[in-house]
């Protein structure tokens, strides 16, 4: 009976194909977000929020499989001191990663924390299970249910450099799902990077919890594995006078689907989020986010920016929600699409929701091609069509990557997507 | 230097004749000035040696030293030593002027042959040259003309013809917009670069511009067609009687 329900319903049908990790004090957020799973069922193509992204690659029990580029490309922040955590195809590399020990801040492996009172207890899996309302989010309780490992990072000082979490991908089949938190105390500030493909496919969460007076930086590459598909949730809470500032640049990737919620909910807080992508051909990103004003003279920006070409797709669905009572809230999204050729498609639903009188809440929402003008104005000046498109598109993106604070993370940024370009010129 | 014959042009999208048959000769180290009223295809003509889209060739033929430029791509037509000073310079946000005019300077060099110019190299020629035109640090730095006033556009315009050190520069309407101070400091960046081997064409609706760099050769543009041809005196003419006389005694 059980496996014949099983077979008809894909919800059950994958679950039945994961196992529950034997957890201590995780149990209860393991079991509860197991139950949410079950009562919302995975994501179909029925689903409005997921009406311009097609799922079924994301729930089928078995990931389809991804060819592993090889590359001799250095290393994302490269340039960039940082404690290196790796991950090759989900699972733990400790001969690769540093040691886990830093000043003002503690990292532990998720599955290393065998604790019946982590800290961690009131992080994992609660601002995951808040991001359910009022739209439900499966695949993000479905990550926190099966997590095999991740980090938790409790930062209760000024880090002395960025943590940088690698995934590698290394296997055409590999499946993974990850889990991370962070918990910054008042007056804490990290930066956060991540990159890498991860694997064939990768489903992971993010929770970050940041105090009041925290600052959290979080710079993200998704890497250039092209028939690779992720599904990422960002969960932040955001307290008084804290910052959240994160980015993310994907180039290539079949499906790509990046989820962040963000609750601001005390006063004066900050929350930018950003992201440029690249991509060609078969290329589908989709960038979904929600943030959500609880608290006064709050300030948040969504500057999201997608080249595409060859009939790639981008899609961006971007909420601001105010609610009564979070009045000089000070709202910003933009996402704007440069689109190379007549096949390329672009899909927006910017919305906004205001309950709260006295607030300045703008978004805007744009398709276009390169500037005639100012291709002729460079090719005039000795400029050849190529490196004036490649000029032109990185201007295009730099209003998003200008949301990066570092300079050297910038660059980086700024240098991978201008060697995309020029590998896919026409 | 530049030798235009017959050239006759069309807008590509409609039935309209722009040139009508525009015959001219500019040898090295002289100044040509080409005056006439507005509608006459002075623009135009500017626009086409340089290869902008939009226009068809219908007849004729424009050289630059005894090459072929309307074959060309854009970007050709500059390393072959072509330049245009726009009328209406444009904003590229995004792009900071530095790096617009280094792409620039090393994109020529490179499709010449040439080795391109260090960073440091560059970094010193373009201080002293932009000092020459009043052009600060700042203006430097932001996006290509973005936030830039009528005067600094135009400046900015000759500070890249000091960059890239053209064969034969076209000044389309240069004194549009600027009153006379901006007008001089154009005009003597221009005259800076007056040289034995440079050529240069010269459009403008006035006179005055013509007091500050003064030209060799000046010719009357109406309708498609280059109608008379003179020394300065010719500029001083329109000046003083306006172009009636000068159509009336053509026609």
């Amino acid at each position: 009976m059980a496996e014949l329900a099983a077979k008809s319903d894909p919800t059950e049908a994958m679950i039945a194909s994961l196992t529950l990790p034997n957890a201590t004090w995780a149990k209860p957020a393991r079991e509860g977000a197991l139950a949410r799973l079950r009562q919302s069922g995975l994501p179909t193509r029925r689903d409005e929020y997921w009406k311009y992204t097609r799922p079924d690659t994301l729930t089928q029990v078995t990931a389809p499989e991804a060819e592993v580029l090889v590359t001799d490309e250095a290393p994302m922040f490269d340039g960039t001191d940082r404690l290196k955590i790796v991950f090759v195809d989900g699972v733990f590399d400790a001969e690769a990663s540093d040691d886990l020990s830093l000043e003002g801040i503690s990292i532990e492996r998720l599955a290393d924390a065998q604790s019946d009172l982590h800290w961690a207890k009131s992080l994992y899996g609660v601002l995951e299970e808040r991001g359910q309302t009022p739209v439900s989010r499966p695949l993000a309780a479905l990550n926190t249910a099966f997590a095999t490992d991740g980090v938790l990072i409790h930062v209760k000082g000024k880090t002395s450099k960025p943590v940088n979490l690698i995934y590698r991908h290394e296997t055409n089949t590999s499946d993974a799902i990850l889990h991370n938190c962070v918990k910054l105390e008042p007056g804490a500030e990290m930066t956060l990077l991540e990159n890498g493909p991860a694997a064939a496919r990768f489903n992971k969460v993010l929770e970050v919890d940041v105090a009041d007076t925290a600052s959290f930086h979080h710079v993200r590459a998704q890497g250039r594995d092209h028939e690779r598909r992720a599904v990422t949730h960002i969960f932040a809470r955001l307290g008084a006078q804290s910052a959240f500032r994160s980015f993310t640049m994907t180039v290539n990737g079949q499906l790509t689907r990046n989820d962040c919620v963000i609750e601001i909910t005390g006063d004066d807080a900050l929350a930018h989020v950003a992201g440029a992508c690249v991509g060609d051909g078969d290329f589908h990103h989709d960038d979904t986010v929600f943030i959500t004003h609880d608290a006064l003279n709050g300030e948040s920006r969504q500057v999201f920016k997608k080249v595409l070409r060859n009939g790639a797709t981008g899609v961006f669905q971007g909420k601001i929600l105010v609610k009564a009572g979070a009045q000089k809230t000070d709202g910003y999204q933009i996402s704007q699409s440069l689109l190379l050729d007549d096949d390329s498609q672009f899909l927006a639903k910017p919305e906004l929701e205001i309950y709260a009188d006295d607030v300045a809440c703008s978004h805007g929402s744009t398709s276009g091609a390169i500037d005639e003008d100012a291709m002729f104005y460079l090719r005039s000046r000795g400029v050849s069509e190529g490196e004036a498109t490649d000029l032109l598109t990185l201007a295009f993106l730099a209003e998003a990557v200008e949301e990066i604070a570092q300079e050297d993370l910038r660059e980086d940024i700024n240098a991978r997507m201008g060697a995309w370009l020029q590998r896919h010129r026409s | 230097m530049l030798s235009i014959k017959n050239l006759a042009v069309k807008l590509e999208d409609e039935d309209k004749q722009i040139l009508k048959g525009v015959d001219l000769e500019i040898e090295a180290g002289n100044v040509h000035a080409i005056m006439g009223p507005n509608g006459s295809g002075k623009s135009t003509l500017s626009y086409v040696l340089s290869g902008k889209g939009g226009y068809e060739v219908t007849d004729g033929s424009a050289e630059l030293e005894g090459v072929d430029l309307l074959d060309m791509e854009p970007e050709e037509r500059a390393a072959a030593g072509l330049f245009l000073a726009f009328q209406y310079p444009v904003e590229i946000p995004g792009v900071g002027n530095m790096t617009f005019l280094r792409t620039a300077v090393n994109a020529q060099r490179k499709a010449r042959g040439e080795e391109e110019m260090s960073a440091a190299e560059f970094l010193k020629v373009v201080r002293t040259r932009a000092k020459e035109l009043k052009i600060d640090a700042d203006m430097l730095k932001r996006p290509v003309n973005m936030g830039f006033s009528g005067g600094e556009k135009k400046r900015n315009e000759i500070l890249q013809m000091a960059m890239l050190e053209p064969k034969m520069c076209i000044l389309d309407e240069t004194d549009s917009g600027l009153d006379v101070d901006a007008m001089k400091l154009v005009a003597e960046g221009v005259n800076a670069l007056r040289s034995e081997g440079r050529g240069f064409l010269v459009i403008t609706h006035y006179q005055r511009l013509l007091d500050h760099i003064k030209p060799d050769v000046v010719h009357i543009m109406a309708d498609g067609r280059i109608i008379k041809t003179g020394g300065p005196e010719l500029a001083l003419e329109v000046e003083n009687n306006g172009y009636a006389d000068i159509l009336a005694e053509v026609a």
